[in-house]
């Protein structure tokens, strides 16, 4: 039977690795979320097989409690709260791959090495994850504070922390009937968890949930280190590579190094007024739906840039209405998408795609920036750090070197904003005083349907 | 365990790195809410040490952390692959 059960695990890696695959393309990556489901299904019903197995009644329990909560989460959640969904997962899993170390010690008494090293590594990643999670998730939720909080000693405390974990990491393993060191570990690793997310901005999110999803993937390949067993490595270190690479992209998204979105980032992030200082001033032109309709009617290529703000006014459907109707009057429009825009990789697509615009017409900041001299309107919807030029002409800005939308190469920039308030770097946006800029004031969804009203009628 | 049964984990944990790095960077950024979800629904087959946990015959504390895991692996697995599912499905060409 153990020879079966291990040939399914393997079968069951196959398909975590065909169904990754099959993400590489929106058109088979349904099919590949339900063949990685597949894999799991098996691998789970395999193991109820094990000979070690011989009470049902806890499982029958664990299975039903956890397939209603995961159930209900998944089908309540809102397309806007996606970010929050993720980070709370990310937790379970984390959490999860911890408590399945520890319980691991108290079955069997191991004085293996590798066994005992893993272990600890396990509840120490398992741990920051599950309450590093809970932090994103409150901070995105609104119950944590989005904005970047500093406390006095931040990284000596940070580091000491990690160096009280490793010395009691040794002594466990050198002793491992200190149980004491074991339980010191996990309460020093879910004190971390709060320590090192909390300081991390809102508008960070994107790298914290893709290092946490990592993280809870590196957690179970501990785990399967523990167990010896080669399909949770397997799946663990794809779920980690994952992560890794999300968080590559996206700290590449705003030309930063991951230490400095960890450690809390630019000075003035998060902050709700501006620092004043090099604040470019000069005159605002703003218009209203009106006119605004009229320079969309007569434009012929039209590019919409969507951010956090967006997702903050639930204006996709909006928006939407918004591409319809220009499209009908026989105008090209296409969507333009930063790659941090909103709370985590790819939550502004997700938003479009439940809105129905078709994926086609998404393009990412490499594949569109090239074409802003051809575009007669660039309409921005709530974003702002991602499309200031200053990232591209001074030197001295906080953001400068990070990769923008170069939207005020297009003949007209209409930028639809409640307010001429700072983005999340805490700084002006130059690109609001441009010459062929005009402001378009007011709540994105209200504005946009305002808009689509005066369209219609045109 | 014996010294080469670790290096044998090591292998696959290590070729399991890279096999995860060359599929991921193939995936387009439109899909990468859906990845981060569906590759966190895969991050749950921790799972399994949780049914071995709590499965064992005699009631130990090993079994309430195990239920516990269990509880928690369950949300992440059925949580995450439902609701990539759900976000899947809306991606349309036109």
């Amino acid at each position: 039977m153990q020879i079966i059960i291990y040939l399914t695990y393997l079968i069951a890696s196959v398909l975590f690795i065909f169904g990754i695959k099959r993400l590489g393309s929106p058109k088979t990556a349904r099919s590949g979320n339900m063949l990685s489901s597949l894999g799991m299904f098996l691998a789970i019903v395999i193991t109820l097989f094990d000979q070690h197995i011989l009470t049902y009644e806890y499982i029958i329990i664990g299975i039903v409690v956890g397939s209603a909560i995961g159930a209900t989460m998944a089908l309540k959640v809102q397309m806007t709260g996606m970010p929050q969904m993720v980070g709370l997962l990310n937790g379970f899993g984390g959490g999860a791959s911890a408590l399945v170390a520890l319980s691991e010690y108290y079955k069997e008494d191991s004085s293996d090495i590798a066994i005992l090293v893993t272990l600890v590594l396990s509840i120490l990643i398992g741990a920051v994850t599950f309450t590093g999670s809970f932090i994103a998730f409150g901070k995105l939720q609104g119950f944590v504070t989005g904005k970047v909080v500093k406390y006095p000693l931040q990284n000596p405390i940070n580091v000491l922390l990690l160096l009280v974990v490793i010395v009691a990491g040794v002594l466990f393993v050198i002793d491992p009937s200190r149980v004491d060191m074991l339980l010191g570990i996990l309460v020093i690793s879910l004190v971390l968890g709060v320590l090192l997310v909390l300081p991390i901005g809102g508008a960070d999110m994107p790298v914290a949930i893709s290092l946490l999803n990592s993280y809870s993937g590196l957690a179970a390949s501990m785990t399967g280190f523990v167990l010896q067993n080669n399909m949770l490595i397997i799946a663990g270190a794809l779920v980690g590579a994952s992560g890794i690479i999300l968080t590559i992209i996206m700290c590449k998204g705003m030309n930063r190094s991951l230490m400095n979105v960890v450690l809390g980032g630019w000075e003035n992030a998060g902050q709700e007024t501006s620092s004043g200082g090099t604040a470019p001033q000069g005159d605002v032109k703003s218009v209203d739906a009106e006119e605004a309709a009229m320079i969309f009617d007569s434009a012929q290529n039209v590019v919409i840039i969507p951010g956090y703000g967006m997702a903050v006014a639930q204006a996709q459907h909006a928006v939407r209405d918004l591409a319809n109707i220009l499209e009908k009057k026989g105008i090209n429009v296409r969507f333009a998408i930063h790659p941090v825009a909103g709370r985590m990789p790819g939550h502004m697509n997700v938003l479009l795609a439940e809105a129905q615009v078709p994926y086609d017409k998404l393009f990412a900041l490499e594949d569109i920036n090239d074409d802003f001299n051809n575009v007669d309107v660039a309409f921005i919807v709530g974003a702002n750090d991602v499309v200031n030029p200053a990232a591209r002409n001074d030197q001295s800005s906080p953001i400068y070197g990070m990769p923008i939308l170069n939207a005020d190469y297009a003949k007209t920039v209409i930028i639809n904003k409640r307010s001429l308030n700072v983005g999340y770097a805490g700084i002006q946006n130059e690109l609001f005083f441009y010459p062929n800029t005009l402001m378009y004031f007011g709540d994105a969804k209200e504005a946009i349907n305002k808009l689509v009203n005066e369209l219609k009628e045109l | 365990m014996e010294v080469i049964d670790l290096i044998m984990l090591i292998y696959v944990f290590v070729l399991a790195i890279f096999v995860g790095f060359e599929l991921i960077t193939k995936v387009p950024p439109t899909l990468h809410t859906p990845l981060m979800s569906g590759s966190n629904a895969i991050s749950g087959i921790t799972i399994v040490g949780a049914l071995l946990s709590a499965g064992m015959e005699e009631f130990t504390i090993s079994t309430i952390l195990g239920l516990v895991a269990l509880i928690f692996a369950t949300i992440n697995v059925v949580g995450g692959y439902l609701v990539t599912d759900r976000m899947l499905k809306m991606f349309k060409k036109k």
